[in-house]
């Protein structure tokens, strides 16, 4: 019988990473372009690693939000950066998990030997955001464009009405639904009886937690200041609970509201970008290897008739990639689980403990069991730092390999990243 | 780039005016340029008694490709050959009277200096004498080369290498520095040697080739200009500042293609980390320097403890903690050299600066300390002392202030980033094995505390 296994594939490193601080959208970064940032990001990078006219194997990156001129945006930022500009660039797009999805690219193409070094990242502004002419409009500035006569010019030009002048502005809701992503969430967070209390307890954790990751250093070498700001200003290290209690809920209608807008991640903007390679590309470049990226997966949920949540897509890729891997739950040290609201964290956890779930669902004997919560965003989250949309995936891949790194050989990490459209997608990471 | 000033009194209208009011007149100083000649003329070469140097000097300028002339005579031609450098050997000295061969020599060679030219005397250590008397004429060395510092115009400098018996072979390295552009900015100064193992050679324009460089306060001012000319002489630049700087500290590190450290070098953790980061990322590290440092200035009665602590922990304790985590460490290179930035406020004190200058001078005496270690491992620590130079921080000076400030100098200039930068190279470089435990002032002569 002829050899059908694989070739042998290695595992990509991960070297180390770099993010702007996330701001809040329409405040420091109101004034910065999707590739402002960006180039800024590869910039921090290129400077952490000395990586100066370096010629990377290829940069992956990546934005919601985008301008039609951007058609090329991470090439552009490739180009107006530090490294070489014989240094290959594509664009991709998942929604929140682009910056995830970049990383698992990239380390695709390192483990296959195609490049042994790679830049992953993503960007996303909120605050220069495209605006779009509507279709009526934009059917007559094309026929106006392709008119030949003077007298054809003019037929198109009088067909312009006042009302055609409003953009279309981009808006975080669901195209097939027209439910705000916040809204698809309360419809998740109260089917699994998710309460208010908890999912404040959850966002006051995730600022205390990155407060003190900053005062302890742990950013140092992750974040680089851009246009005046040190450190994330969504952050608010003296947040409470007590505090958190008096807001009123933003998502969800009536009594059993428990969204607001303090456990539900604000617009915002920023960048991020992680440094793959192979373990050799490491060496020879005197860099550190503080993790590598074992496994990855995606899924995706019939949120529209299929009466799952929108979110819920990362709870199904768990499990595929746990089997895959031999693997239980509880085989990690750290949880990174994209904090995209309090509720979707909680509804996550609350569904792998659930037996009649695990069970009809994902179609598991038993349930996948609970996570010991001091292993869960120890360092933060999206409710502390900001959720620019592509930029979270790099933000937590670079942060998940310096934990792991700390914590020392053999350790071993569980990302999970929920996207608009039903997506997820989750990777497993190991020191 | 000089001051406007500078400009001003070099221009066809201003120098006329300032000949005439008798107002200062400042040179355009020369400075280093790689692959340029060390002079810009001939040298003439003399001696006060039977030194032992002067046929190391004559071979230090040869090899410079500069052309030796003989000395000239008291009556000589004034009109002759205008001298790059006047370099006199008074090693020899034994007393008083044998200073008169100096006078001698230096006064018609002195004449026919250039702008921008050089004298450099050489002679014993006066503590090493073996009478008073020869004490004494050594020690008149030090009052003439600070009085001819005052004399000289147009840039020119005098500047005094004490070479002890045995450290003959470490002259070449200092020597070449005070003729050369290098040390624009150094004048009156006196270096003392002591012996050392010290390379014959050195890469001529690449002297840190090869070299791992740590340089603190690197994201601007002068730590920039520190981490710019380290890199322009082959070193690796490992540039450090605080996170918040980081931005500005990347596109230094991307400028010279260097690497940059986010570290706050008072956080509890900071020596280890940079100790780890040494070994993880370079293996080792050859130079550091102590740039980074703030002012919290007030005076004494009204300074709280938190501006008393704050320039302590940055200026002082940091640098002795980072440098006991290297010596400890196995990450220090052979032959490493650690320079420290002290300030002229160290030496002269300076009004609401008890704080700094307090700071300052405590690093004075740390380098003198250390010495003896430093030199046991083949190694060295030194100090720089910048006078007024001319930065962000001056330029937020009142106009009067700033402008007396930086006339009160034998160069009647303030300096700039780059002249201490380039005296932190030097001493950073292999063939300065010899200079250990000293501190240089990069003051042009500063009125202040000398």
């Amino acid at each position: 019988m002829a050899d059908t296994s694989k070739p042998a594939s290695r595992k990509a490193a991960i070297v180390g990473g770099n993010r702007i601080p996330f701001a809040r959208s329409n405040t420091a970064y109101a004034q910065a372009s999707n590739q402002d940032m960006l180039t800024a990001t590869l910039d921090g990078l290129v400077a952490r690693f000395g990586l100066q006219g370096a010629q990377v194997g290829e940069v992956v990156a990546g934005a919601v939000l985008k301008h039609a001129r951007d058609f090329n945006l991470t090439r552009e930022a490739v180009l107006g950066s530090t490294l070489a500009a014989a240094t290959p660039a594509y664009d991709i797009q998942q929604a929140c998990g682009t910056g995830l999805e970049a990383a698992i690219l990239v380390a695709n193409k390192i483990a296959l030997g195609q490049i042994e070094s790679g830049i992953a990242g993503g960007v996303d502004t909120t605050s220069d955001a495209p605006l779009a002419v509507g279709d009526d409009l934009r059917r007559v500035l094309i026929s106006l464009n392709n008119a030949k006569t003077m007298g054809d010019r003019l037929k198109a030009l009088a067909r312009i009405r006042p009302g055609q002048l409003v953009p279309d502005m981009p808006r975080n809701a669901e195209p097939r639904t027209g439910l705000a992503m916040g809204d698809h969430a309360a419809i998740t967070a109260k089917e699994w009886e998710i309460g208010r209390e908890e999912q404040d307890e959850l966002a006051v954790r995730s600022h205390h937690n990155m407060a003190a990751a900053y005062e302890r250093g742990f950013f140092d070498d992750l974040v680089t200041p851009f246009l005046g700001l040190t450190r994330d200003n969504n952050l608010r290290p003296d947040s409470s609970v007590e505090k958190l209690a008096t807001l009123k809920p933003v998502f969800g209608k009536g009594e059993g509201a428990t969204m607001t807008a303090a456990n539900s991640t604000p617009l915002t903007d920023g960048a991020s970008a992680v440094l793959l390679a192979s373990d050799e590309w490491a060496a020879e470049h005197g860099l550190p290897v503080l993790a590598h990226l074992v496994d990855a997966q995606t899924a995706a949920v019939d949120y529209v008739h299929g009466g799952e949540g929108l979110l819920m897509a990362p709870v199904y890729a768990v499990p595929a990639m746990l089997a895959r891997n031999g693997l239980t739950l509880q085989d990690f040290d750290f949880y990174e689980i994209h904090e995209a609201f309090a509720s979707t964290v909680l509804s996550t956890m609350k569904a792998w403990e659930d037996p009649a779930f695990c069970k009809e669902k994902l179609g598991l004997d038993a349930p996948l069991g609970s996570i010991d919560r001091s292993k869960l965003n120890v360092n933060g989250s999206s409710l502390a730092a900001g959720h620019p949309f592509a930029a979270t995936g790099g933000r937590i891949v670079a942060s998940l390999a310096k934990m792991l790194h700390e914590a020392g050989p053999g350790k071993r990490g569980l990302i999970s990243v929920c996207a608009a459209g039903g997506q997820g997608v989750v990777a497993i990471l190991e020191s | 780039m000089a001051d406007w000033y500078t400009n001003f009194a070099n221009s066809g209208v201003g120098t006329t005016l300032t000949k005439q009011l008798g107002l200062p007149r400042p040179g355009v100083l020369r400075r280093y340029e790689p692959g340029g000649p060390l002079l810009p003329g001939p040298a003439v070469v003399g001696s006060a008694g039977q030194g032992r140097l002067r046929d190391t000097v004559t071979a230090v300028l040869r090899d410079a490709g500069v052309t030796v002339l003989s000395p000239v005579v008291a009556d000589g031609d004034a009109a002759g050959e205008k001298l790059g450098a006047v370099v006199l050997d008074a090693t020899g000295v034994s007393g008083p009277a044998d200073l008169a061969a100096a006078h001698d020599f230096l006064a018609p060679a002195v004449k026919r200096l250039r702008s921008n030219g050089r004298v450099v005397i050489l002679t014993d250590p006066p503590n090493d004498a073996d009478s008073p008397a020869q004490a004494a004429a050594r020690q008149a060395v030090d009052g003439l080369t600070r009085s001819l510092g005052k004399e000289l115009r147009d840039g020119s400098t005098a500047n005094a290498i004490y070479v002890p018996q045995g450290a003959e072979s470490g002259v070449a390295g200092p020597l070449a520095f005070f003729l050369s552009g290098r040390s624009a900015y150094v004048d009156g100064q006196g270096v003392t040697l002591s012996a050392a193992d010290v390379p014959g050679t050195q890469d001529a324009e690449l002297p840190l080739a090869g070299k791992v460089a740590v340089v603190t306060g690197a994201a601007r001012g002068i730590g920039a200009s520190i981490a710019d000319v380290m890199a322009r002489d082959g070193a690796h630049v490992v540039a450090v500042d605080i996170p918040a700087a980081g931005d500005s500290l990347a596109a230094v590190a991307n400028r010279i293609g260097g690497t940059a450290l986010q570290l706050d070098i008072t956080a509890p953790d900071a020596a280890t980390r940079l100790v780890e980061h040494l070994r993880e990322r370079h293996g080792g590290v050859d130079v550091i320097v102590h740039n980074a440092g703030i002012t919290r200035d007030k005076l004494l009665v009204n300074m709280d403890a938190a501006r008393w602590n704050s320039v302590m922990a940055v200026n002082l304790q940091a640098q002795l903690d980072i440098t006991t985590a290297l010596l400890d460490s196995d990450v220090l290179n052979a032959g490493a050299r650690v320079v420290c930035v002290s300030s002229q406020s160290g030496i002269a004190g300076n009004r609401g600066q008890t704080n700094y200058a307090a700071s300052k001078a405590g690093v004075i005496g740390m380098v003198r300390a250390w010495a003896p270690t430093f030199a046991e491992r083949g190694a060295t620590i030194n100090a720089v002392a910048p006078g007024f130079i001319v930065t962000e921080m001056t330029a937020k000076m009142p106009f009067g202030t700033r402008e007396v400030g930086a006339r009160l100098n034998s160069l009647q200039q303030g300096g700039l980033p780059v002249d201490v930068a380039e005296t932190i190279a030097w001493l950073s470089q292999p063939t300065s094995a010899g200079v250990n435990g000293q501190t240089v002032r990069v003051c042009g002569q500063s009125l202040l505390g000398a």
